[in-house]
């Protein structure tokens, strides 16, 4: 298989997977009991006539194959439906929360990576050494708690000295430029820290094993053998081999880091896509919960593919 | 003309070496510690009703009362003893992983199977379906699911489990191809065995250990799983779990009244039976990764001999 291909085969299955999830977004809110009319026409003295105006309105009226191109075409046009809890279009909603979400996960998650792989290579050059052991069951105890738990820990070991929830303090008026970027920055510790803690673990305990697989192959012994020093065997033969596992840790990785972001901005009240997301299942918003989930879908798609790009750029074998 | 092929008496030697793994992993240390974890867990979440000092629905005591001789993990926001609770809690999250689990496995194990032992277009189909899986958000989907479906326990493992089985699809997949290419399956097949009968005495046994490790490693992503949907409020209000004890904690505000005795021994039984899962289920997965018993970088000095596996094992 050529090159060209390979990256035709990705960009297709990437297209293929965004498409897929919009049809089971379709599928699932059309199977659910009741629809979006039952809601809006449960009003006192609502006669059948209102239903019936309402379902003409919505289009709920017309064969379902109609219904699919209509939803569709709104899509395409950015129309995501309008929210029922603040009246306002669900993808203007959404996408002021993405932007407060994005510099947050992104800190936090560059942070995580780079913290996982400097513990994951420290211990697997010193296997079986007591620094290992201890770095190891160190990260093993962080995987093991739930983000929620480790949110909730900072916030009580941290009340009072570090601002525990929103983006930037509400009361303050009349801040330079500079203050005000110094308590948005105070605002994002504690999240920034609680997704590092979640996320460094399985990164360095991944990077420890991918490490360990290199450590053991011929071309290391050569190094060796050749009289390399430690440094430049870890950092030229090892670690580059290892990255291959790491690049696609980090895309596996994308599930827990949305996870991860969806109970912080929940514990520290983050007005994020995750938040909007948890809102939405408290009030059953349904358009902002299907838009929700479409948008979350196509970001980690999109970023899959990025990692599958990397992946062909790092070894251009894998087109075999 | 024909030559009999040569029968070597050594061949069953290399079929049980599966089960020989599990048992030669109980060995180490982290492994033991992980499956005494699991055993305790388990043997505590069975007794529960027994160990449970109060009542998990009934208030036995003050509003938030810090840890004390008569209440020893102290009391929740509405009186209740959080030891009864998390006692309680702990069976039904460990009910709510393991059920998830068996799921995950069940699925996982059959696409694998199917996939590594037929191939062909069969393989392409599934391994394409598995790639869906695997891209698209998890967690989202679950909680899309059951708001939809609504708040109930039965909807939350069902969630759960078919969501999240094609790590162990894949890595089944994997082992059953290889498997396939073995001598002993070749020559059942000339022998005329069934594919039915194939997998079942000859590829399933095989793929036995790695199920094992899949499964415990499975019980770790559920009840993480658990946690957050309940933690979300999508989980069946009603019932104790350790999920939903965190989410009361957290909404009735245990956080701003520092009453950290409601959260914290939620949050690390979660923890200790995660690590006993996840320490019992890597050490597996390791042992039969061959890959990992040579280092050439040991810090302890210049050595040939494999770190791991003496005498006969030795590679």
């Amino acid at each position: 298989m050529g090159r060209a291909s390979y990256l035709w085969k990705r960009t297709g299955f990437a297209l293929m997977t965004v498409f897929v999830a919009i049809t089971f977004n379709f599928i699932l809110f059309r199977v659910l009991p009741g629809s979006a009319i039952t809601r809006i026409s449960r009003v006192p003295n609502a006669s059948p006539a209102l239903k019936k105006a309402l379902e003409e309105q919505f289009g709920l009226d017309r064969p379902i194959w109609d219904q699919y191109l209509l939803y569709l075409k709104g899509l395409f046009t950015g129309n995501l439906g309008i929210s029922y809890s603040n009246r306002q279009p669900v993808f203007d909603n959404l996408m002021e929360a993405f932007g407060n979400t994005l510099p947050m996960v992104s800190i936090g998650t560059i942070l995580a990576i780079i913290l996982g792989i400097a513990v994951g290579i420290h211990s697997a050059v010193r296997r079986g050494t007591v620094a290992d052991h201890v770095s190891t069951n160190l990260a093993v105890l962080f995987y093991a708690f739930p983000t929620q738990f480790l949110g909730m820990m900072l916030l009580i070991l941290f009340a009072g000295v570090l601002p525990s929830a929103g983006l930037h303090d509400p009361f303050a008026i009349g801040m330079t430029p500079w203050e005000e970027f110094l308590d948005r920055a105070k605002h994002m510790i504690l999240p920034v820290l609680t997704l590092i803690l979640t996320l460094y673990a399985e990164n360095a305990l991944i990077v420890r094993s991918s490490m360990l697989e290199t450590l053991g192959e011929d071309y290391v012994l050569t190094a060796r053998a050749k009289g390399l020093s430690r440094g430049k065997i870890i950092s030229s033969y090892a670690l580059r081999n290892a990255m291959l596992p790491i690049v696609t840790m980090v895309a596996l990785a994308l599930g827990a880091i949305v996870s991860g972001a969806i109970l912080i901005e929940v514990i520290f009240s983050w007005p994020g896509i995750g938040r909007a997301l948890y809102d939405a299942v408290l009030q059953r918003d349904y358009p902002m919960l299907q838009g929700g989930f479409l948008i979350i879908t196509v970001v980690v798609v999109v970023l899959n593919y990025i990692a599958d790009l990397i992946y062909f750029k790092l070894d251009p074998r894998v087109v075999d | 003309m024909i030559t009999p092929l040569p029968v070597s008496p050594a061949s069953g030697e290399t079929r049980r070496s599966g089960w020989l793994t599990i048992l030669g992993v109980l060995r180490e240390p982290t492994a033991a510690i992980g499956l005494g974890i699991l055993a305790l867990f388990s043997l505590i979440s069975l007794l529960s009703p027994w160990l449970k000092p109060y009542s998990s629905r009934v208030a036995s005591c003050a509003v938030f009362e810090p840890p004390s001789p008569a209440h020893w993990l102290g009391c929740d926001d509405g009186g209740i003893d959080v030891l009864s609770l998390v006692l309680e809690g702990g069976q039904v999250s460990m009910y709510v992983g393991f059920t998830a689990a068996a799921i995950t496995i069940g699925i996982g194990a059959t696409i694998g199977i199917v996939s590594g032992y037929f191939g062909g277009w069969i393989d392409t189909v599934l391994m394409r379906i598995t790639d869906y899986f695997l891209v698209i958000p998890q967690i989202v989907l679950m909680i899309v699911v059951a708001a939809v479906w609504g708040p109930s326990l039965e909807h939350v493992i069902v969630v759960i489990g078919v969501l999240m089985w094609t790590y162990t699809a894949r890595i089944v997949r994997a082992q059953v191809k290889s498997l396939r290419e073995r001598i002993y399956i070749k020559r059942v097949i000339a022998l005329g065995s069934g594919h039915l009968r194939i997998i079942w005495r000859h590829i399933l046994p095989q793929v036995g250990p790695l199920l094992v490790a899949s499964a415990v490693l499975a019980i770790t992503v559920a009840i993480f799983n658990e946690t957050a949907l309940a933690f979300l409020g999508l989980s069946d209000p009603t019932a104790i779990t350790w999920g939903t004890i965190m989410e009361h904690a957290f909404n009735r505000a245990a956080v701003s009244t520092g009453a950290w005795w409601a959260i914290v021994p939620a949050g690390f039984a979660v923890a200790f039976l995660i690590m006993g899962c996840y320490l019992f289920g890597r050490s597996i997965e390791d042992a039969l990764n061959p890959r990992l018993k040579v280092s050439y970088l040991s810090p302890f000095g210049w050595q040939l001999r494999p770190l791991v596996g003496r005498g006969k094992d030795a590679l």
